[in-house]
Order: structure tokens, then sequence, then C-alpha cells
């Protein structure tokens, strides 16, 4: 067994448990929580798979603002309690069933699939570096770049439209 | 050397757990951080094979979808916050009034 397998193995148990985790903890607080933790195992990953800059992206910008933002609006919301009232008694033996077909189809696919993917040799280390993604990002990408200056623009305007207090 | 098929496997579970936490839950929130789990689990597919092609542009588009998460959040808790102001609750089975 590889060192990198004996590090993949544990990162893989502790991302799949704290999503389950988040499924089931009642508090939406310890579930935003697990979440952070589960994005930081995520960010080993990347750092393994040879991609420095995504994993500290990941970081600041997921465990760090997006998670900071749902925790923001949890307390100001005072919603941590959430009451487990299902709506249909079918619903959730349903969703569990719908879920399981929807993994199983999942794993069968990628595993008999598996012959397709290819080894992935060691890459150069120059890859994933800050320096190639943003030669890539401002050649190649420019457009899409500036386009999501615009998305998040919006996304800003519309935050503030909708939040304002009505007259 | 861990398999590329290890990768898009762990990235299927994680998927399948953001899917049923958006079918179980009856939460917003809890709902909106589901849908969370299901964007990361899709980019950990993307740099799992931009690390197996040697392509930087799918690590790229991880960038991407990034900003674009930010800007759902962004946009969804206000929508979020706007509706309890409304309603006193975040509850999906109170937001009703569209039923017909």
């Amino acid at each position: 067994m590889s060192a990198e397998m004996i590090l993949f193995i544990p990162l893989a148990i502790l991302a799949v448990v704290t999503a389950i985790a988040m499924l089931f903890s009642r508090n939406a607080v310890y579930a935003a929580l697990f979440l952070i933790t589960n994005f930081a195992a995520v960010a080993v990953f990347y750092l393994i798979l040879s991609a420095p800059f995504i994993a500290l992206a990941q970081i600041t910008v997921y465990a760090g603002a997006i998670m900071v933002l749902f925790l923001f609006v949890i307390m100001l919301l005072g919603a941590e309690q959430t009451g487990r009232t299902p709506s249909s008694w079918w619903l959730q033996p349903l969703s569990l069933v719908l879920g399981l077909i929807l993994l199983g189809e999942a794993l069968f696919f990628v595993f008999s699939q598996r012959g397709a993917f290819p080894a992935g040799g060691a890459p150069s280390p120059a890859f994933g570096n800050p320096v190639m993604i943003g030669e890539v990002l401002f050649s190649q990408y420019l457009l899409p770049f500036e386009v999501t200056s615009i998305l998040l623009l919006t996304a800003l305007i519309g935050a503030i439209v909708l939040s304002r207090r009505r007259a | 050397m861990v398999p590329t098929a290890y990768y898009i496997g762990l990235s299927a579970i994680l998927f399948t757990i953001g899917t049923m936490g958006v079918l179980i839950r009856r939460n917003s929130i809890v709902i909106f951080m589901s849908v969370e789990l299901m964007l990361n689990a899709a980019n950990l597919a993307f740099v799992a094979f931009a690390h197996a092609y040697q392509a930087v542009s799918g690590q790229i588009f991880v960038f991407f979808v990034m900003t674009v998460a930010a800007a759902e959040v962004a946009v969804g808790l206000a929508l979020i916050v706007a509706i309890f102001n409304t309603k006193q609750s975040i509850d999906v089975d109170q937001m009703n009034t569209l039923k017909g």
C-alpha cells in the first residue's frame, strides 16, 4: 500500500462521515461545522491531486467566506433547532430508496468503466501551481473570467435588493 | 498512486449524500448546504480528471464553479432571509403559497 493510499483512506472516511453527520445533525450550526470539516478534507484531496491553488481557494472561499455567511444567517434568524416534521410519511423512505439507486448506478458506472480512466502518472512539478493557473486563466479563459465579474456584481445587487426592508 | 476511479467513486458518494440531504431535510438552510456539498463533489471529480489527463483546464473550471457558488449563496441566503421576514419560518413545507 502506497503512502498516498494510506493518506487517502482515512481522509475519504472523514469526508463521508462528516457529510453523513451534516445530513443527520438536528442543529443547523453543527451541520455547518461538519460541512466545514468536509470542505477541509476535500481541500487536502486537492493538494494530493497537485492542485494547490484550488486547495487554498477552497479553504478561503468555501470553508471561509461561504460557510461564515451560512453561520451568520443561521444565527441571525435563530434557526438552529430544526423540527423534524416530515409532511408525508412516505417521503423519507422514498428518498432513501432513490438515493441508494442513484449511488448504486453511479458506483456501478464508475467501476465498470474503470479501465477507460487514464492512470494519471506523476505530473510535472509545475502542474497546477498558481503561475500556470494564472497564465491559462488570463489568456485562454480571459473572457469567462471577465464575465464572472458581471455575475458577482449581479449577485451583489440582487442580494442588496432582496434584503432591503420594504417601506 | 491512488487510482482515478477511487476519487470519482468518492465524488459519487458525496454527491449522493448531498442529494439525499435535499430530499430528506425540511430546513431550507440545510438543503442549501447539501447543494454546496453536491457542487463540491463535482469539483472533486473535476480536479481528479484534471490530474489524470494532465489538463489544467479542469482546475480553471473548478475556479469558475466556486465563483458561481459564491454568487448563488449570496442570492439564496438573501432569499431565505426575505422569506423568514414574511413567514417567520424557513421550513420548506411552509412555502406552499404557490400550491394550486
